[in-house]
């Protein structure tokens, strides 16, 4: 996998590798890892949302509140912890 | 024969239910609207078939009890069972999962696509004949809230078969892909103003200040519709109309005696007072249906107008941090959203919470901390004159009790509660028949459930009075009823027919003239110390009866406490 690149932008730039979780607001990106045993991985498989599937991250909220991400027409929210453990590769803004 | 009903959650599932059977199930905007399933009689080539409304689900894996149920109910069904896989035309693909899993398990089904009319908006078009020729089975494009095509799935029923579709289980995800990539085309599109709206109401910097914004003005708007209705329509008619019928009626009787106190109760004054007199015709009518009923009205109203947009899992994203100091996360805000209108339906929905940990901890702070509209229509029309400040303590109070109490839950009971996982669907304009419907039920439910309830209780407070039952019990809890919550004790009365019915309860305060401190004390016990049969039904059912007896222990400790407190702390 690509390291960062593009050192202008060093924080969020493309192809930086990042949790759900820390991920921007407004960036999409593709789904690298997801972590933590088959409990999260599962519920998500279910929804279609797998390795290598692009997901955009639309919201979080404060104080590690939950994050809402879209894949495809399909709007979910998870809890910050549960977005901790999908790693993404950044691939730009949406 | 059977058709079971399956599909993810919020696809339609109920929505076509209703339209096929003509029956009248609640239909929302979120997923979880069902947590049980519902049985109704279809007619497929003139013969009467059963059809159950099950569920939504994922997978065939379950992960909370209402998908266990669909699980089960699939298991469970037998050789002449078919299917309708309702599946959301707007994510063919996530729907396609669950799908190919029936596929997998040899299950008869066809398949409909609702939401057909949302494909339009979305750019997406999809090939309906070529589906069917991949997945083998028939595929009915349908729009389930306006009936579009529903005639047409239902013709087709006596096609459904096993798909002979086979495909290698670790392949899954890449077969769907192809299934999507050759049926489906999708053109670009803008934003439209709906998707701008949903995005604001889940950034928090705007998200915030519009869920103040909805919350303020469904509260306003439900006491200006439901203080409207009672003014202008429901007192009038019960003291134009109804009062002289009822004082020819009282004459007729006698003016006076057992059975004339029964039917009529006292008269105030040589009138009937509606909130004195206490005759199952008179107190017994008024209650349920002039001062509880626009209230039911009003509650509902607005309540349906926010399930059928969608705003209510946006809700829940917005309170999670806050419902996770209470051991629960953002979706139990809808359990209690349902529990300000009545608890039992606010209890059953605490179903869409995964654990048995959340649903005893959002069960019991909902009984105690959540007071029903028929409750409250009663204590606004007792406190409102008033003035605001006491209504405010009543509210303010129970609100910190809920928080208090769901914080000390959170410490105490056992384990740990899962984050909030879940779909938030698209903002919808509400159809209005849709809408209308749903309120119907609803009020009709109300009145089915409430009017022999409230009567039953009215016509104990009779006989209780009567047979001097009340002033005995009044004189064991005086101790209590007195000492400790300030009351008087003839207020015991209000405590014994709350558990049949809250309203009356707090009706049987009025006669008593107590003060403004008594009220607001009576009020926060009333809806505190025990929740009324019908809830209490429910709680038991889904807890279990160890659980509600702890729970109930929880309901009685803390009305006491809380009650004793204010009756220290107010002037």
């Amino acid at each position: 996998m690509s390291k960062l690149n593009g050192s202008k932008k060093p924080v969020y730039s493309m192809g930086k590798q990042i949790s759900l979780a820390l991920m921007r607001a407004g960036q999409k990106g593709n789904i690298l890892q997801i972590s933590g045993g088959h409990g999260i991985a599962d519920k998500l498989e279910a929804l279609g949302i797998r390795e290598g599937q692009e997901i955009k991250k639309i919201s979080e909220q404060w104080m590690k509140g939950p994050i809402l991400l879209q894949h495809g027409n399909t709007q979910l929210a998870l809890g910050f912890g549960l977005a901790s453990k999908v790693l993404v590769e950044i691939t730009g803004e949406y | 024969m059977k058709i079971l009903l399956m599909g993810n959650p919020n696809v339609g599932k109920s929505a076509i239910f209703n339209r096929l059977t003509g029956a009248n199930v609640i239909v929302s905007n979120y997923a979880g609207t069902t947590v049980e399933f519902t049985k109704g009689c279809l007619k497929v080539a003139g013969q009467n078939v059963e059809l159950i409304d099950v569920p939504g689900t994922y997978a065939l894996d379950p992960t909370n009890k209402a998908e266990q149920i669909a699980v089960e109910m699939l298991k469970g069904r037998k050789e002449e069972d078919v299917v309708i896989n309702v599946v959301e035309a707007t994510n063919l693909e996530r729907s396609l999962n669950l799908t190919l899993q029936l596929i997998k398990q040899n299950v008869p089904f066809i398949l409909a696509l609702n939401f057909w009319d949302e494909t339009k908006h979305k750019g997406i078009s999809i090939d309906v004949e070529k589906l069917e020729n991949i997945l083998k089975v028939p595929c009915v494009p349908i729009c389930a809230v306006t009936g579009e095509g529903v005639k047409h799935l239902v013709e087709r029923i006596k096609e459904a078969k096993p798909s002979s579709l086979g495909y290698d289980e670790k392949e899954k995800w890449h077969e769907i892909g192809n299934i999507v990539d050759k049926v489906q085309t999708i053109t670009h599109r803008h934003h439209t103003l709906l998707e701008r709206l949903s995005d604001a109401s889940v950034r928090p910097l705007t998200g915030l200040p519009i869920a103040v914004i909805v919350l303020f003005l469904t509260f306003k708007l439900i006491r200006f519709v439901a203080e409207g209705l009672i003014s202008y329509v429901c007192e009038p008619v019960f003291e134009n109309l109804w009062s002289p019928l009822m004082l020819k009626l009282s004459y007729f009787l006698g003016s006076a005696g057992f059975i004339h106190d029964l039917v009529i109760g006292h008269l105030v004054k040589g009138q009937i007072d509606y909130g004195q007199s206490f005759g199952l015709l008179t107190t017994g009518l008024f209650v349920p249906l002039a001062a509880v009923l626009p209230y039911v009205f009003a509650f509902y109203l607005v309540l349906s107008f926010l399930e059928d947009f969608g705003y209510l899992p946006r809700l829940a994203i917005m309170v999670d941090t806050l419902m996770h100091r209470l051991g629960l996360h953002g979706l139990a805000i809808i359990p209690m959203l349902l529990g300000l209108g009545c608890n039992v339906p606010g209890v059953l929905s605490t179903r869409i919470l995964e654990t048995r940990r959340e649903r005893f901890i959002s069960a019991t702070i909902l009984a105690i901390g959540v007071p029903c509209a028929a409750l409250q229509a009663m204590v606004v029309g007792l406190l409102g004159k008033h003035g605001m400040t006491s209504l405010g303590i009543v509210y303010g109070t129970l609100f910190i009790v809920w928080i208090v109490l769901g914080v000390l839950l959170n410490h105490t009971v056992k384990g740990k509660s899962p984050e909030i996982f879940v779909e938030i669907p698209p903002y919808r304009i509400p159809y209005f028949r849709g809408l209308s419907k749903k309120i119907w039920i609803r009020m009709k439910w109300f009145i089915k459930e409430a009017v022999p309830f409230v009567l039953l209780g009215v016509f104990l407070v009779n006989i209780l009075y009567a047979l001097g039952i009340i002033q005995f019990v009044g004189k064991f809890t005086a101790p209590v009823v007195t000492r400790v919550l300030g009351l008087p004790s003839e207020a015991v009365g209000a405590l014994i027919i709350g558990f049949l019915r809250k309203d009356v309860a707090v009706g049987m305060l009025i006669p008593l003239g107590l003060t403004v401190k008594q009220l607001i004390i009576a009020s926060v016990v009333l809806a505190m110390y025990f929740p009324c049969i019908a809830t209490f039904a429910t709680l038991v059912k889904e807890l279990g009866f160890v659980d509600m007896l702890k729970s109930a222990g929880i309901m009685i400790i803390s009305s006491l406490i809380v009650g004793g407190l204010l009756n220290l702390i107010l002037p």
